[in-house]
């Protein structure tokens, strides 16, 4: 299959290790990974503070960059960027009274998958030790991002996959579907509700006694890992496709604080 | 149109009276926050409800069927809403109650007034009603030498204790027994004084108390959840039997019900007698169910009036987007399942609709102008709960983003210079709508890991973006972006290792 990836405009400037692993898992299933060069971000950083008019060519612009017929399916390792795309696009345009945009962003939409989804669904990894050779003897919890679990309705895909990681730990994290706290420009907007959301949800981390706290949201990882770490808590955050992308031959190492892979950038 | 018109009434109409913010959110919220017990008693009592909640709902297999009839039973009403209100007049009027239109909060305390006066009463009963809150009868009422007493048990301990409401369900969520006891103590003149905070003892005060009140009082005042349009029938539902006493003993019965409360005929009943009581107290049923249909000679009150409210609704319903809104049945499932009020309580939202619904209802009702209303949709991290929990699928966080863009809209439209907020979204649609103009950013990246230092965070922010370094670090960013090691590692030696196997490792890069 060919498969077009969105990297998301956090993890190509932040956490470019994420979409490395994405690739990596990708292939390694035999897969042909095309990156389209023109893509950007989803504009949901626009969309969700009321910014419409300044969305509109940032949503333009992925859709120029996927809407091509060469590739078989597109995929991101972010729930929230994906809900956007399959979400927004088509109102954002609809809003500026632009229908052909509108009608375009729906077959990209359609075409988009969440990187859990697409290897469940779609490609049928359902144990990832067997499958991708995934190994990683570490003690994980799991935070499942708002978006991804009520938006795409993810369910427990991403939890599945970890769990069947070879030599992992999985450790339950309570509360785990409350917020963290992101919210995009909410973390700006009202950070004193923000910081409280995140110190509950780093409480609950911290008492789980893991090495790290998984997800399928960079910017919740950043936020999350951007707390634990000012707490000098010692617990990291990583994304789950570099768990998914470790083996026994390349381990992946585990971060501490902020860091959301591997120490070496 | 053109609102030029000579004699024409400026549209929309907005609301008024307890449902403007007087203070930003952000720095209302502060203020709350910095209440720890506040904090505990809300989490308690927030998870408490939630747990019920979702045990009740897991009961029914066609919870979601449900919801969706629920909506769309609602959505009916919307699109045919001045249409059943006159059939509803019509029913109503036909078996002996008496209609008044009121088009905002002043005109209802008005009419309301006018009606206790005519009984030549000084003293009236009241049913929890959030309509009666809204426009701020009671207030009103003490105003014209009229005595309103609330006969809810968390509605008499917010009275008494001269506060607000923080909760449309739970008004006192905010307190415990203990502080409840006190009040108790303190503003009850027939109290006794070895009252316990076990919360039997605390009923039984309030039930001596509001006796004497049920028994001799000639005039009650309620809300109504529900208005059947096809039999003119009311409806009020509840849980400790005082509304039940307020509606059958006295003489005269004033009802004020939001014009948006109709449903279409009595049968609709059936679905929203079980959507409500189990999003709202978790209950498979609440214990008292009231229905009204006018007046039956020699049985309950023979006055019977009801008081139609707009402020704000009409205004609301021309929203194509936000409509919606008015479908909510104020179970308060949407508040005790968000993170933001959990944190901040009720009070911080300004209005009487505190909560996600409140967050988009108050400035749906009163315009989102004012600096302070439109403080009130960035008031959520888009997180969703409140959506899933929605016994009526009102979409609350789509319409937060669009009033969001209502209000982005508003200032520019008022602002010339433009925010600091303004120029971060410039800058990033530059940035973001063009893979090259990202590229280029992202050459900046290794500039970023001398602003972090040697412990490899960045600590300290300015501007807006101080906020998140108030509590959090940020990763100092990588050297290389993704693109670029696309562009240098994959590319090109990809088609020639292809070639080769068929496929590439990049593991050896991971490690
Ligand atoms: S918005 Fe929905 S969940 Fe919230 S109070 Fe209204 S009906 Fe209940």
């Amino acid at each position: 299959m060919k498969i077009a990836l969105f990297a998301t405009c956090i993890v190509d400037a932040m956490y470019p290790r994420t979409a490395r692993a994405t690739v990596a898992i990708l292939e390694r299933l035999g897969h042909e990974v095309v990156f389209p060069s023109g893509q950007a971000c989803c504009g949901q950083m626009h969309v969700n503070s009321g910014y419409f008019k300044e969305a509109l060519p940032v949503v333009a612009n992925h859709v120029k960059a996927f809407d091509t017929e060469d590739y078989d399916v597109a995929v991101a390792p972010s729930g929230s960027c994906v809900a956007s795309v399959k979400h927004q696009h088509e109102m954002v345009a609809r809003r500026c009274g632009d229908a052909a945009l509108e009608a375009r962003a729906a077959v990209v939409g359609a075409k988009t998958y969440e990187l859990s989804q697409l290897l469940t669904d779609v490609l049928g990894v359902t144990d990832a030790a067997e499958q991708l050779g995934s190994h990683f003897p570490h003690k994980v919890t799991y935070h499942p991002s708002c978006h991804g679990m009520r938006l795409l309705k993810l369910g427990d895909r991403q939890l599945d996959l970890l769990k069947s990681v070879g030599g992992i730990e999985m450790v339950e994290l309570p509360e785990a579907e409350q917020c963290c706290g992101f919210g995009g420009t909410f973390s700006m907007k009202n950070a004193d509700v923000s910081s409280a959301m995140m110190a509950d949800k780093a409480a609950n981390i911290c008492g789980t006694g893991a090495e790290l706290c998984a997800g399928g949201d960079a910017s919740c990882l950043m936020h999350i890992g951007g707390g634990l770490s000012r707490q000098g808590s010692g617990v990291g955050t990583m994304h789950f496709a570099e768990i998914l992308a470790s083996t026994l031959e390349n381990p992946a190492t585990v971060p501490g604080n902020v860091q959301l892979a591997g120490s070496k950038r | 149109m053109s609102n030029t018109f000579l004699g024409m009434p400026t549209l929309p109409v907005f609301g008024h009276g307890n449902l403007n913010a007087t203070e930003k959110f952000p720095k209302a919220a502060h203020r709350e926050l910095g209440d720890a017990q506040l904090r505990a008693n809300l989490g308690h009592a927030t998870h408490t409800i939630r747990d019920k909640r979702l045990k009740v709902v897991a009961e029914l297999p066609d919870w979601e069927d449900m919801r969706d009839a629920g909506s769309a039973i609602k959505n009916a009403t919307m699109a045919r809403l001045p249409a059943l209100l006159e059939q509803f007049e019509a029913n109503f009027t036909a078996r002996g109650g008496i209609i008044h239109w009121a088009r905002d909060a002043q005109e209802a305390n008005e009419i309301v007034t006018g009606l206790i006066r005519a009984t030549g009463e000084t003293e009236v009963v009241k049913v929890k009603s959030m309509a009666t809150q809204e426009i701020g009868l009671n207030e009103y009422l003490e105003e014209q030498g009229i005595a309103a007493f609330e006969t809810d048990l968390a509605e008499l301990i917010v009275q008494l204790d001269h506060d607000k409401p923080s909760h449309i369900l739970v008004p006192a969520i905010h307190k415990n027994r203990r502080q409840i006891r006190e009040i108790f103590l303190r503003e009850m003149a027939d109290v006794d004084p070895a009252l316990t905070d076990e919360p039997a003892r605390l009923a039984e005060a309030a039930r001596k108390h509001l006796r004497k009140k049920f028994l001799t009082a000639k005039v009650a005042v309620s809300g109504a959840n529900f208005g059947l349009a096809d039999t003119g029938t009311l409806t009020v539902v509840e849980s400790e039997g005082n509304g039940r006493m307020c509606l059958t003993l006295p003489e005269t019965l004033i009802t004020v019900m939001g014009i948006e409360k109709l449903l279409p005929s009595f049968a609709d009943l059936e679905v929203f007698m079980q959507l409500l009581p189990r999003s709202s107290t978790g209950e498979r049923m609440n214990p008292y169910t009231s229905l009204w249909t006018g007046v039956t000679p020699g049985d309950g009150p023979q006055n019977v009036h009801l008081v139609l409210l707009d402020n704000g609704r009409s205004a609301a319903l021309a929203d194509e987007m936000g409509r919606t809104a008015l479908n909510c049945i104020r179970c308060s499932a949407c508040m005790n399942v968000c993170p933001v009020y959990e944190r901040t309580g009720g009070h911080a939202y300004g209005s009487t609709y505190p909560g996600p619904i409140g967050a988009i209802l108050s400035p749906l009702l009163t315009g989102i102008k004012s600096e302070e209303n439109s403080s009130l949709p960035y008031a959520s991290s888009l997180c969703g709960a409140c959506y899933d929990a929605c016994p009526v699928k009102i979409n609350i966080p789509e319409i937060l983003v669009h009033l969001r863009g209502e209000d982005v809209d508003s200032k520019r439209a008022k602002i010339k210079v433009p925010s600091q907020m303004d120029l971060m979204m410039k800058g990033a649609q530059w940035a973001f709508s063009d893979g090259a103009h990202l590229n280029l950013l992202e050459k900046g990246l290794p500039l970023g890991k001398l602003a972090a230092g040697r412990d490899k965070v960045i600590k300290k922010l300015p501007g807006i973006a101080a906020g998140w370094t108030q509590s959090r670090d940020i990763p100092a960013p990588p050297t290389q972006s993704f693109r670029q090691w696309w562009d240098k590692e994959h590319v090109a030696p990809a088609a020639v290792e292809r070639s080769q196997d068929g496929s590439r490792n990049t593991e050896g890069e991971q490690a």
